[in-house]
């Protein structure tokens, strides 16, 4: 039990979408080549593809997410599927319904898909392995973030965005910039880029929001962002929460944008045609500058759409398409 | 009632004895080894006398467990009394010790006295409670441990309960120290652990689960070793986690302060590896760490550094583990697996069965100060009959114990027990395997 990744079968083709850890690189590449028909779809006066026709999906949020669960929703009924979207941490947990109850009790609604985020690591796993010992292996699971561990569409849409401006990944430099300790996103961008062969992934933070053994992951670690910054081709940062302010993490927001907040001169230091990523929202002031987050060289926005497209893709193949 | 064990490898390890012989028990008691006394030559043949063929097993001492949670009073969906006796006599545990931390906390001598009375039966493992060492494990009062040691405890501890206020520590170690009795201690810093569900290395960075650094043992192990020595404590470090613990544990004993510690099966075999796709059942406290420290506690369990194996049997209900890894409860179940573990380690090891098997009865019975864990003439007869070729696959359906919470089910585990006595009395016949 729970020694093998549950998101491939047998035969090495994608069951669910559970993490970029272990994804074989044609798989990663598959989908991002699978997207790309669907960006021009927006384009488009009919939107929407019969891919899904049929299909129930469940957006089955454990934690509260517009962004996310709203773009999945869209990527969903593109593809022509049934949408139903469901805030649990609202409803049956506050009525004491495990988690695996709840699944149990949707699957017998005739459910094809669930999208699920949910604030502990690990848990879209337990849904997998759960469908599978009980023989319900038909329904798919897509991991829409899962506690601190991974949120593998955004680390999708995030390569799909470097490849879309810098065309190779095997000449990049990129740096993911903020809290990498707390952040699902940052695990995901670093193994996808990992896998895609990025040469140089840098990690830049205070030693107290990087993981003890980040190194292990395959990341350079700088605290020194105008050096970590040098040459580098893609800035990916992170957002910040809040409440990483009430503990001893960091003294203030103030002190942290001093340091690690992305400014038009820090900025000037990468590569002059680095494009700047965020995954959302914004803490404008804190993570980011106005002027960077706005300017040229930042594709936050595109992302969005390109995510969209990357959903879609990672639906429809588990759809069987 | 008279009781012959023939032609078994008996093994004593306090003895030092491993040889293939025949094992003599009278009233509950070993009465000779080797050669028949008298009074069974005399009843030889009018049918008085029972009889155990041993031809190719094992027989050694019961074993002795210091940490076997029985879950009573307070947490009887998850285990009771009954089901936990019968996990360890299927397990060839004769005695064990167990920890504080029920509900409500062992600290008055009513609940301890309960708990013995409860477990009084002939064919159940002798109980020997641990006695909590502050009032309701608050870490604030100490309790009434003279008290609590006339009512049957045998030390003190406080479970995997920190005590924030090291001023209780030093009152309550000098309490014990006053008595003679010996303190139980887990060495973990609560701040340091805050949200730790994993070991701080690099399976807890890509997993992104929350990490209890090594430093969180080690600090309070610094602490706790200081106040031993201050006070003159005798300290018995429960379930000691890492390689860094382990070596100022050594370095402690050296400058005489008196220091004994365990370790769990779990902590020799498995690694923070093991925690594979979130598998709670790899979900413990202290938690699996990396392989470089199971490696150093696997040495130091050989060279003596660390004095016993213990179980730290830990039922836990299955709605309690079919949850996300950070939200499962930490803990496996152990009392069927010491010994089988033990094995598989001491065969890893190539160590003579002798010294594994005084890990888990010689060893374990000297600290917690009782008469057991030995064979010799005059000793309560409490034998272990394990067949050591007998595989068996660790599944659900083959525990006893109310606890189906192990990470190590599904493998292949050789040392089935075959029978098990307890003063005398079979406690568990395992032979129709």
């Amino acid at each position: 039990m729970n020694t093998t990744n549950p998101q491939l079968n047998k035969h090495g083709e994608l069951q669910h979408l559970l993490t970029i850890e272990g994804l074989p690189r044609d798989i990663i590449t598959r989908i991002l080549d699978t997207a790309a028909p669907f960006t021009e779809l927006a384009h488009q006066e009919e939107k929407k593809l019969p891919l899904l026709r049929g299909k129930s999906v469940f957006n089955l949020f454990f934690e509260n997410s517009t962004r996310t669960r709203t773009t999945f929703e869209i990527a969903a009924k593109r593809l022509s599927a049934d949408v139903i979207n469901l805030n649990i941490n609202t409803s049956s947990t506050a009525k004491g319904e495990t988690l695996l109850d709840t699944v149990d009790n949707l699957a017998a609604m005739q459910a094809d898909m669930f999208v699920v985020r949910h604030a502990t690591s690990g848990a879209p796993f337990l849904i997998a392995q759960h469908l599978a010992s009980t023989n319900q292996n038909h329904i798919r699971v897509v991991n829409a973030g899962d506690g601190q561990h991974a949120h593998p569409t955004q680390g999708l849409l995030d390569m799909y965005t470097i490849r879309h401006y810098k065309k190779d990944f095997t000449n990049l430099t990129v740096a993911i910039i903020g809290d990498i300790l707390h952040s699902r996103v940052a695990r995901s961008q670093i193994h996808a880029l990992t896998t895609l062969g990025v040469p140089e992934i840098r990690a830049i933070a205070p030693k107290t929001l990087l993981p003890t053994a980040a190194e292990r992951m395959g990341v350079k670690v700088f605290h020194d962002m105008a050096e970590g910054l040098k040459g580098v081709d893609v800035v990916m940062m992170l957002r910040l929460q809040n409440e990483r302010m009430q503990g001893a993490l960091l003294p203030s927001p103030q002190e942290y944008f001093k340091n690690y907040g992305l400014t038009p001169e820090k900025l000037a230091l990468a590569k002059p045609d680095a494009i700047v990523m965020h995954p959302g929202p914004m803490n404008r002031g804190v993570e980011i500058d106005s002027a960077v987050a706005d300017g040229g060289q930042a594709v936050i926005l595109p992302q969005v759409t390109f995510g969209i497209a990357v959903r879609m893709a990672v639906m429809s193949m588990l759809a069987g398409n | 009632m008279k009781l012959q064990i023939k032609n078994g490898r008996l093994i004593d390890p306090a003895n030092n004895i491993d040889q293939v012989t025949d094992l003599f028990i009278a009233d509950g008691r070993v009465v000779a080894i080797g050669n028949a006394p008298a009074e069974f030559a005399a009843e030889a043949n009018n049918g008085a006398i029972g009889t155990i063929d041993a031809r190719g097993y094992v027989v050694c001492p019961g074993l002795v467990d210091l940490a076997a949670r029985l879950r009573e009073p307070g947490y009887e969906y998850r285990a009771t009394l009954e089901s936990e006796m019968a996990a360890a006599a299927a397990g060839g545990v004769t005695s064990l010790a167990c920890p504080p931390d029920t509900d409500p906390p062992l600290d008055e001598p009513g609940l301890v006295e309960m708990l013995k009375h409860r477990a009084r039966l002939p064919e159940f493992a002798k109980v020997y409670p641990i006695g909590a060492l502050t009032v309701k494990l608050e870490g604030k009062h100490i309790t009434e441990m003279a008290e609590l040691a006339e009512a049957g405890c045998v030390a003190f501890s406080h479970a995997n309960v920190a005590i924030l206020d090291t001023q209780v520590v030093l009152r309550a170690m000098q309490y014990a120290a006053t008595f003679g009795f010996p303190v139980w201690l887990s060495a973990q810093d609560p701040y340091l652990a805050r949200n730790g569900v994993a070991h701080d290395g690099e399976m807890a960075a890509r997993l992104g689960l929350t990490g209890i650094p090594v430093v969180a043992e080690t600090s309070a192990l610094g602490t706790l070793l200081l106040l031993a020595q201050e006070t003159g404590a005798q300290l018995h470090i429960t379930r000691v986690s890492s390689a860094a613990g382990l070596e100022m544990i050594r370095l402690a004993r050296e400058q005489g302060i008196k220091v004994s510690c365990d370790v769990t099966p779990n902590h020799l075999h498995l690694s923070d590896l093991d925690i594979g796709f979130f598998n709670p059942h790899a979900r413990l406290d202290p938690p699996l760490r990396s392989l470089r420290d199971r490696d150093a506690l696997r040495a130091g369990l050989a060279s003596g550094v660390i004095d016993a194996l213990c179980s730290d049997h830990t039922p836990v209900d299955d709605d309690a583990k079919l949850v996300p890894f950070g939200e499962a409860e930490p803990g496996a179940t152990g009392l069927e697996l010491l010994l089988p573990l033990a094995l598989k380690w001491g065969e890893e090891m190539k160590l003579p069965l002798l010294d594994t098997l005084a890990k888990v009865t010689s060893n374990p019975a000297r600290l917690l100060g009782i008469e057991a864990g030995t064979l010799s003439v005059g000793a309560p007869a409490d034998v272990c009959i394990f067949d050591p070729q007998s595989e068996f696959r660790v599944s659900r359906e083959n525990l006893k114990s109310q606890g189906k919470n192990s990470p190590f089910l599904g493998q292949m585990l050789s040392g089935r027990v075959r029978y098990t006595l307890i003063d005398g009395v079979l406690a568990h016949d395992g032979s129709w395997h």
